[in-house]
C-alpha cells in the first residue's frame, strides 16, 4: 500500500447567503500505512467534515485526497466507489447507522453485496468470519436486530461492517463517545488487536485527549477548522508546542494540574468569520500583533512534531517555569 | 436551617423501582449516605446504575409510577412522602438542579432572562422589576458577559457553555442549599466544561453551597469532588473521601472502572484491561453480589450471599467480601505500572461481551 496522502485548500458549505462557514480550511496531513493519526478537537473544529471529506461525502471543495496513488477528488462514478472501496468509516452512534429492521448478518453482508464480492455462501462465510472477528457469536447474535443488541454489540457490528471488504484504512469518528466506560475499553481494545492483526490503518477522531492518546501513533490538534499541531502522540503529550494543546491538556479533569486556574477563557469564534492570522489568537494568552496580522505557517519544530504558531510554547526552559507557577496556585 | 447540627442530607435505605410487564425493575436497591454542608459529592457509575433515579428521588421529580421507599432527610426534615405543594417549597431554596442536556431543559421560545426571572417569582414574591434586576445579577453571578444584552436573547443564540450557566443561573435563583448538578458538563468541550466546574465550585465556595455532581467520569470527581460514590445495579459499592478511594481502591468493580480508562499516563497502544459481560437486568438482579457475574475476584459466596456496605475503615465503605488490595497500601500505582505489560492473550478471552 502505497502512504495516503490528503491535503484540502478551504472547504466551504457556501450558498446560504450571510456568510461561508470555513469548516475546513487547508489541511494537509499524510497516513501511513498501519498507522494510527488521531484528530482532537472541541465541537465545531471541523473533525467530523474533515473525516466525511476524505470519503469524499460531500466533495471538499479545493485540495487533493490521495489514497494509494488515486485522487479521489477528481474519480467520478463508479471510479470513487471502486477506489473508495478499501475505506471504511464507523460511525459515532451504532443505533443511528444501523438499520434497525435489518438483521445483524444481512447489516454486515451489505457492503459485500454492494461491491459484488463472491457467491451467496462466500458471502455467508465472509460475514461469520468477520463477526467472530469482532468477537461476536455468529450464531447467537447474526440473526439478532440492532435493538436486540447492548451499544458495544452494535458498534462492533458497525465495525464488522466496515471491515467486511477488507479495507486497508478505517476513518473512525467519535467510535466509543457514545460507550460506558468498561464497553469503551473493549471497543477500544478490539480496534487495536485489528490493527494488529490486519494491519489496518485508522483515521481516529475523538474529542478526548487521553483517548486519542491511548490508540494513535501520531496526533494532531485542531482548532476551528486547521490544524494547530501535528506529532507524535507521547511528544504532543509531553510537549505540547502550542497553547491551545496546552490548553486542551490543562482542562482535562483528573490530570495533574487538576483543574487548572488557567483555562482558557471565552469560546471559539464563529467559523463565518474565523478571525484573521492565527484563529486561536483571540483565545490565546501569547497572542501578539503579528498573530493578527500574519497566519502561522505549519513548521516543523522536532522531529516530525510540527506546530502552526508565531510563538510555540519553547521547549525546556518554558514548560519548566510552567509547570511551577502551577504549583504555585494549587485549585481551590 | 443552618443552625442544625449533623448532615445536610441523609438517605436512608432508598429504594426506586418501576413496575413492569417484565416484573418489576429496581433501579435503585437501598443507598444510604450522608452529606454534610458546604461538601462535594461526587456519584458516579454507569448509565443505568441508578446514578439519576436516585437524585431525582430526592428531587421528587420521577414519575408517577415509580415506587420510592425509604427516607431523604434535609437537614432532618423528612422529603419522601410530601405533597407537590409542600415539595415545590423545598425545591429551588433547598435543593435545585442542573441538568445534562441544557438544550433540552431551557424554553427555545422564551429569552433566557425571562426564564431566569420566572424561576426568582415562582419562589418569591417580587415585583417584575425586581426579579429582572435579579436575572440580571444571577447573570453576572455565572460570569456571563454583558448581562443586560444578553438578558434579551434566546437559547439558540447561546452556545453550548452559555447555556449551561442560564441553567446554573436558574438553579441559583433562589440560592440553594444543595445543587445537584446531573451530568452537567457531559455535553460540553473539555475546555468549556473546566470553565463550568471551575465556576460551580467558586459558587459552592461563595454561597456556601452543598455540591453533588452526578458523573461518569472518574476523572472529573477526582479532581472535583470531596467524597465519591460508586454505584454498580442500584446499590453504592463503595464510597470514600476522594484521596482515600483513588489511592486505596477496594471494590473490585471501582478497579476495574478505573482501569479501563484511557488516561494520559499510558503508553499508546497499550491493551486496557477490561472486564467482559454487562450490569445486570435490574428487573432479574442475581442473588448475590450484583457483580460477581463479571468480577475476577468473586468465590462461592459472592453468589449466595450478597456483602453489605460497611464501613471497613475510617470513612471508606465498600461492600465486598473479598476487597483488592488487602494489606498493599500502594495497589493503585502498582497496578497502573502493571497494566502496561499485560498481555492481550490474557485478556481477549473476556473480550465477547
Amino acid at each position: 500500500m502505497r502512504g495516503l496522502v490528503q491535503e484540502f485548500v478551504v472547504r466551504d458549505y457556501g450558498g446560504v447567503k450571510g456568510g461561508v462557514v470555513h469548516a475546513v480550511s487547508g489541511v494537509s496531513f499524510d497516513v501511513w500505512p498501519g498507522e494510527t493519526l488521531g484528530i482532537v478537537g472541541e465541537t465545531g473544529s471541523g473533525k467530523s467534515t474533515l473525516a466525511r471529506s476524505v470519503l469524499q461525502a460531500p466533495r471538499p471543495k479545493e485540495g487533493t485526497v490521495v489514497f494509494r496513488g488515486a485522487d479521489l477528488v477528481t474519480l467520478r462514478g463508479s471510479r470513487l466507489l471502486q477506489a473508495r472501496r478499501h475505506l471504511q468509516m464507523v460511525f459515532q452512534d451504532p443505533f443511528g447507522s444501523l438499520d434497525p429492521k435489518w438483521k445483524v448478518r444481512d447489516l454486515v453482508a451489505e457492503p459485500l453485496i454492494a461491491y459484488r464480492v463472491g457467491d451467496r455462501a462466500a458471502r455467508r462465510h465472509r460475514v461469520d468470519q468477520v463477526l467472530e472477528l469482532v468477537g461476536l457469536d455468529p450464531a447467537a447474535h447474526g440473526d439478532r436486530r440492532p435493538r436486540e443488541l447492548s451499544g458495544g454489540q452494535a458498534q462492533r457490528v458497525a465495525i464488522a461492517r466496515a471491515l467486511a471488504i477488507e479495507p486497508a484504512m478505517i476513518i473512525c469518528d467519535e467510535p466509543v463517545s457514545s460507550l460506558d466506560v468498561l464497553i469503551q475499553a473493549q471497543v477500544l481494545n478490539l480496534f487495536e488487536r485489528l490493527r494488529a492483526e490486519l494491519g489496518l490503518s485508522y483515521l481516529f477522531i475523538a474529542h478526548d485527549l487521553a483517548l486519542v492518546k491511548q490508540v494513535s501513533d501520531r496526533v494532531a490538534v485542531m482548532y476551528l477548522g486547521k490544524l494547530c499541531e501535528v506529532g507524535p502522540g507521547e511528544e504532543v503529550y509531553r510537549q505540547p508546542l502550542h497553547p491551545y494543546t496546552r490548553a486542551l491538556l490543562d482542562s482535562v479533569p483528573g490530570s495533574t494540574t487538576a483543574l487548572a486556574t488557567k483555562t482558557i477563557r471565552g469560546e471559539p469564534p464563529s467559523p463565518v468569520h474565523p478571525p484573521s492570522g492565527c484563529r486561536f489568537r483571540t483565545r490565546c494568552p501569547r497572542a501578539e500583533q503579528r498573530c493578527a496580522d500574519e497566519e502561522p505557517a505549519m513548521r516543523e519544530l522536532a522531529a516530525g512534531h510540527s506546530v502552526a504558531c508565531h510563538f510555540p510554547l519553547v521547549p525546556a526552559a518554558d514548560t519548566q517555569a510552567r509547570s511551577e507557577e502551577k504549583i504555585g496556585d494549587t485549585p481551590r | 436551617m443552618n443552625t442544625v447540627s449533623g448532615p445536610l442530607l441523609e438517605v436512608e435505605n432508598l429504594k426506586v423501582s418501576f413496575p413492569g410487564r417484565r416484573g418489576e425493575l429496581r433501579a435503585v436497591n437501598g443507598m444510604s449516605y450522608s452529606l454534610y454542608s458546604q461538601q462535594t459529592l461526587a456519584i458516579v457509575g454507569e448509565s443505568g446504575s441508578g446514578k439519576t433515579v436516585s437524585c431525582r428521588a430526592l428531587m421528587g421529580l420521577l414519575p408517577q409510577a415509580a415506587v420510592v421507599t425509604g427516607s431523604v432527610r434535609f437537614a432532618g426534615a423528612e422529603l419522601l412522602g410530601l405533597t407537590d405543594d409542600e415539595m415545590r417549597r423545598h425545591r429551588g431554596t433547598n435543593l435545585a438542579m442542573v441538568f445534562q442536556d441544557p438544550s433540552r431543559s431551557l424554553n427555545p421560545t422564551m429569552k433566557v432572562g425571562n426564564q431566569i426571572a420566572e424561576a426568582v417569582r415562582v419562589h418569591r414574591r417580587v415585583s417584575k422589576a425586581e426579579a429582572r434586576e435579579q436575572a440580571i445579577e444571577l447573570l453576572r453571578l455565572v460570569h456571563i458577559p454583558v448581562p443586560g444584552r444578553r438578558f434579551h436573547e434566546y437559547p439558540h443564540q447561546l452556545s453550548g457553555g452559555m447555556r449551561q450557566r442560564i441553567m446554573i443561573a436558574i438553579a441559583l435563583a433562589c440560592r440553594p442549599k444543595l445543587l445537584i448538578a446531573d451530568e452537567a458538563t457531559t455535553a460540553l468541550d473539555v475546555t468549556t466544561q473546566a470553565q463550568i466546574m471551575e465556576l460551580l465550585l467558586e459558587l459552592r465556595a461563595e454561597l456556601g453551597m452543598t455540591l453533588m455532581l452526578i458523573s461518569h467520569d472518574l476523572g472529573l470527581a477526582r479532581s472535583c469532588a470531596d467524597e465519591v460514590i460508586v454505584m454498580y445495579a442500584g446499590q453504592i459499592v463503595e464510597q470514600a473521601s476522594t484521596p482515600q478511594l483513588f489511592t486505596h481502591v477496594r471494590m473490585p468493580y471501582t478497579e476495574a472502572l478505573f482501569e479501563a480508562i484511557p488516561r494520559l499516563e499510558r503508553p499508546a497502544h497499550s491493551p486496557l484491561p477490561v472486564i467482559g459481560g454487562r450490569p445486570p437486568d435490574l428487573s432479574a438482579l442475581p442473588v448475590g453480589c450484583s457483580f460477581a457475574p463479571r468480577c475476577r475476584r468473586a468465590a462461592d459466596d459472592c453468589r449466595t450471599t450478597a456483602p453489605p456496605l460497611a464501613e471497613h475503615e475510617p470513612g471508606h465503605r465498600w461492600a465486598c467480601w473479598h476487597p483488592c488490595g488487602d494489606g498493599d497500601p500502594n495497589l493503585w500505582t502498582l497496578r497502573c505500572c502493571r497494566c502496561a505489560a499485560w498481555s492481550r492473550s490474557s485478556w481477549s478471552g473476556t473480550m465477547a461481551g
